[in-house]
């Protein structure tokens, strides 16, 4: 039995990659939930973010023009969700549900249309796809021990969109909490009769909030199409919206958790692509499709509240009505 | 002579058909406690958001300090040198007392700078006007009167010349809302204008120089408060003569209907609301419970009323009643002849998007005279509701009128129609005149005290001590789920009974504010987590 192969340089290195999309879409949630907009279509944003980043790109031949397309799109969709949720008070969960469906019937719908490929995008190469960066001495310092490793397999050798993702915990915890904005964030998701009667506009904030949901999911979708896979397919992203909305509550709302909640559920889905490690840590043989389900079911179990207790911003989901 | 600090000139606005303020003129001076008096709905509240730019006026114009202003928003306000006190504070509940002090007002876009400024400030403004409050305390976590504290001080942060303050000792004990008032006479020698809305009659001729009345959205008067008198205002609040005091003769007990012993309730969260209750009702006497809301009141009406397990004795009429299991909900209570107007009348009370008639029925749905064979018999019921709407004077009489459509004086009546009506042996009523205009308590007051003369026994849970002054016989005191002390109504007064009410039982001797104001926090903070 090895159970130190469970954390092989390659899983985790695996591990990295998968929960980049889960941390971006999970900060993205982060950003909305805290200004009290509840956001299920993370799941949607992501899928409309991939596919038009990989059709752009695919046609243009520029990854980078593919990713401002996948960040525009999710920003579409960012702002149907606040003028249904936000300008015109409806139910956010309902305005999330539908713009999921309207994702993952309109890429395929329109990839058909394009490409004719079956709802895919064509596979991308060369400048197409966000290639890995190899970071500064990786090669020569491969062979100090240990560390060298470390810094050359894990480190080094992600796509830039890894390292914005990483750069993104750090980042949005200033904003949070170190900024005038990041208070009047915070303040609008808990209370906004506080914010609107000390004169800052509740609809400006939680637009702005929304609109930064959009781009990060705007990212994490652009990141699996062309970053951790070559190309659009039907539904590619698979339930990861839901899985990161799981990790923000298991986060409890706050950066830094994010990024270890989304680091566990990328491990569960780095390892289902090797049984054969488990095989060889376990003694005995787990069937991969069980495997397959092991994010999907920490989802369900965190979100049927099985983690603690997690108080979600106290005006969630309410949409803002004036009152004396 | 000095401009006026706010000049309101044909000041109307309309919510649809409701005409909620029309043609309102007004001029505060500065450096004056200006009261603005109205029962709920005259307008009083609309007008005031119309000054803070919560609304939009129709028609009129407003003068701050002589020059013409428009107050398209609360920004605009705050720029104007308003400031307001909400009633129901806008404070955020996880932040920090400075935090939410700077927000909407920070210096800059990093935080730190903004609070270290903050805390200086405050610092001054602490010391300027005797206004005491823990800068890093988290709100949720501090009682009531600092968190108004809070909210004054919020404005001032903004330098704020013009207070409002909307019914701002609602919450408040009698001790805090005293140093409310200290704290707002010094303000007003710093030369602030100050203006206090209030349907509270004692406070106004306490408290204020100058008093402007509102009746249906119209200003009948503007008087100076040392030339008038409270009839004189409540006359004016109502247009017709009002009677202020209750009318009642002295009571005259019979045997025991209540006897609670040992009664105790531990929530969910396990803590311990009701610490043994040892409490007696008798036939023929109004019983009232005071405390400050939060200290177990509300759970022992629950627990009397079938809706909350506890464990004790309670007998009624010396018959042992169920705390547990299932002879212990409020079915059974009623079949046991006990009736129950709850706190909260549009959660507990009434259903508020059904008619008069099916909240009339409610609870008595099983009624006989309600029903026929499997079915209710509803002409049976609307015929009842409209005989018993015209007995308690509900306005519109209209059975099929959805409960939501009334006021809360006229919600109240249908509930304690419905309730008295059953002819109980044992009372239970919380609120009785919470939201409700001076004309309709005036009623209700009548109607529970004739229940009393006919001997029956009553229960009465109020925040308003004036208002258990005046109705109750005998009065115990709550704090923190136990019972501090009783007295007699007509020996005692409102000093005394505020501060059974902060946890302190040796009334008779001096007792400081820091004092009272630390057994508070506690029972206050026990406020907080309930909600």
């Amino acid at each position: 039995m090895d159970f130190l192969a469970l954390f092989d340089l390659a899983v985790l290195d695996s591990t990295i990659r998968l929960a980049t999309p889960l941390l971006l879409a999970c900060l993205a949630g982060l950003f909305s939930e805290r200004a009290g907009i509840f956001d299920i279509g993370l799941e949607g944003k992501m899928l409309f973010a991939a596919f038009f980043s990989a059709a752009v790109a695919a046609l243009t031949g520029s990854v980078w023009l593919g990713l401002l397309a996948g960040i525009a799109s999710s920003m579409v969709l960012s702002g149907i969700h606040g003028l249904a949720s936000i300008t015109f008070r409806g139910n956010q969960l309902i305005s999330g549900v539908a713009i999921n469906f309207l994702a993952a019937g309109m890429t395929v719908l329109i990839a058909q249309d394009w490409f004719q490929q079956g709802g895919r995008t064509p596979s991308l190469i060369g400048g197409g796809r966000f290639e890995p960066i190899i970071l500064p001495f990786a090669e020569s310092l491969r062979g100090v021990p240990f560390l060298g490793p470390i810094y050359a397999e894990l480190i080094s050798g992600h796509s830039i969109l890894v390292y914005v993702a990483l750069l993104a915990v750090p980042g949005t915890w200033w904003l949070l909490f170190r900024t005038r904005f990041g208070l009047r964030l915070r303040a609008v998701g808990e209370n906004p009769a506080a914010v609107d009667t000390a004169g800052v506009s509740v609809v400006g904030l939680r637009f702005v909030a929304v609109g930064i949901c959009g781009v990060l999911c705007g990212i994490a979708g652009a990141y699996l199409a062309t970053g951790l896979q070559a190309g659009f397919v039907k539904d590619m992203t698979a339930g990861r919206g839901f899985i990161a909305l799981a990790a923000l509550i298991f986060a409890k709302w706050r950066p830094w958790h994010a990024l270890w909640a989304t680091l566990l559920f990328g491990y569960l889905q780095a390892i289902a692509l090797r049984p054969d490690i488990i095989e060889g840590a376990l003694g005995f043989k787990v069937q991969v499709q069980l495997l397959d389900a092991l994010p999907y079911i920490l989802t369900v179990v965190i979100l049927a509240g099985f983690v603690g207790k997690a108080i979600p911003p106290r005006a969630g989901g309410e949409p803002y009505v004036k009152e004396r | 002579m000095t401009a006026p600090a706010i000049e309101l000139k044909g000041i109307s606005k309309a919510f649809g058909p409701v005409q909620a303020n029309k043609d309102i003129s007004i001029r505060v001076m500065s450096g004056t406690i200006h009261g603005i008096i109205g029962e709920n709905g005259a307008g009083k509240s609309t007008l005031m958001s119309i000054l803070y730019g919560f609304y939009k006026a129709d028609a009129g114009e407003i003068f701050i300090g002589g020059n013409k202003t428009e107050i398209p928003d609360s920004q605009a306000a705050i720029a104007a040198g308003i400031g307001m006190v909400f009633q129901h504070f806008k404070l955020v509940e996880n932040f920090t007392v400075l935090e939410n002090i700077i927000l909407g007002a920070e210096d800059g876009g990093l935080l730190k700078p903004s609070l270290s400024k903050a805390r200086k400030t405050l610092l001054d403004l602490e010391k300027e006007y005797d206004l005491k409050v823990d800068p890093d305390a988290i709100i949720e976590e501090i009682g009531v009167g600092m968190q108004q504290r809070v909210e004054i001080l919020k404005a001032l942060y903004r330098q704020a010349n013009i207070l409002i303050l909307d019914e701002p000792t609602g919450v408040l004990t009698p001790a805090e809302a005293d140093q409310l008032f200290r704290i707002l006479g010094r303000l007003k020698e710093e030369g602030k204008t100050i203006i206090l809305i209030t349907h509270k009659l004692r406070e106004i001729m306490d408290i204020t120089d100058t008093v402007s009345v509102m009746r249906r959205g119209e200003m009948t008067a503007t008087v100076k408060t040392a030339e008038t008198s409270p009839e004189e205002l409540a006359e004016l609040m109502v247009g017709r003569k009002v009677l202020l005091r209750v009318d009642k003769a002295p009571a005259t007990p019979g045997d025991v209907v209540l006897d609670v012993q040992n009664l105790k309730v531990v929530d969910e969260q396990g803590v311990e609301r009701l610490r043994g209750i040892d409490l007696q009702v008798r036939a023929g006497e109004i019983v009232g419970i005071a405390g400050v809301a939060g200290n177990g009141q509300s759970e022992l009406l629950e627990v009397l009323g079938g809706y909350e397990d506890a464990t004790g004795t309670v007998t009624l009429n010396g018959q042992p009643i169920d705390l547990t299991g299932k002879y212990s909900d409020g079915r059974s209570r009623r079949d046991r002849g006990i009736a129950h107007v709850p706190e909260d009348r549009q959660r507990e009370g009434l259903i508020m998007d059904f008619p008069a008639w099916e909240n009339t029925a409610f609870g008595y749905h099983r009624d006989a005279a309600y029903t026929s064979g499997l079915l209710s018999n509803n002409a049976a019921i609307k015929a009842d509701t409209a005989e018993k709407m015209e007995r308690f004077d509900v306005r519109p009489p209209h059975p099929h009128l959805a409960a939501k459509n009334f006021s809360g004086g006229n919600q109240q009546k249908i509930v304690l129609a419905r309730e008295i009506e059953r002819n109980p042996d044992l009372l239970l009523i919380g609120q009785p005149t919470r939201g409700v205009d001076i004309g309709a308590i005036e009623f209700i007051h009548q109607q529970i005290v004739a229940l009393r003369d006919q001997g029956k026994a009553i229960l009465l849970v109020s925040v308003e001590l004036e208002e258990i002054l005046g109705l109750a016989d005998r009065v115990a005191v709550m704090f923190d789920g136990q019972i501090m002390g009783e007295r007699q109504t007509t020996e005692t007064d409102e000093k005394e009974l505020g501060l059974l009410m902060a946890g302190i039982t040796d009334t008779d001797k001096p007792h400081t504010m820091a004092e009272i104001e630390a057994n508070l926090a506690h029972a206050h903070g026990n406020a907080s987590k309930e909600v």
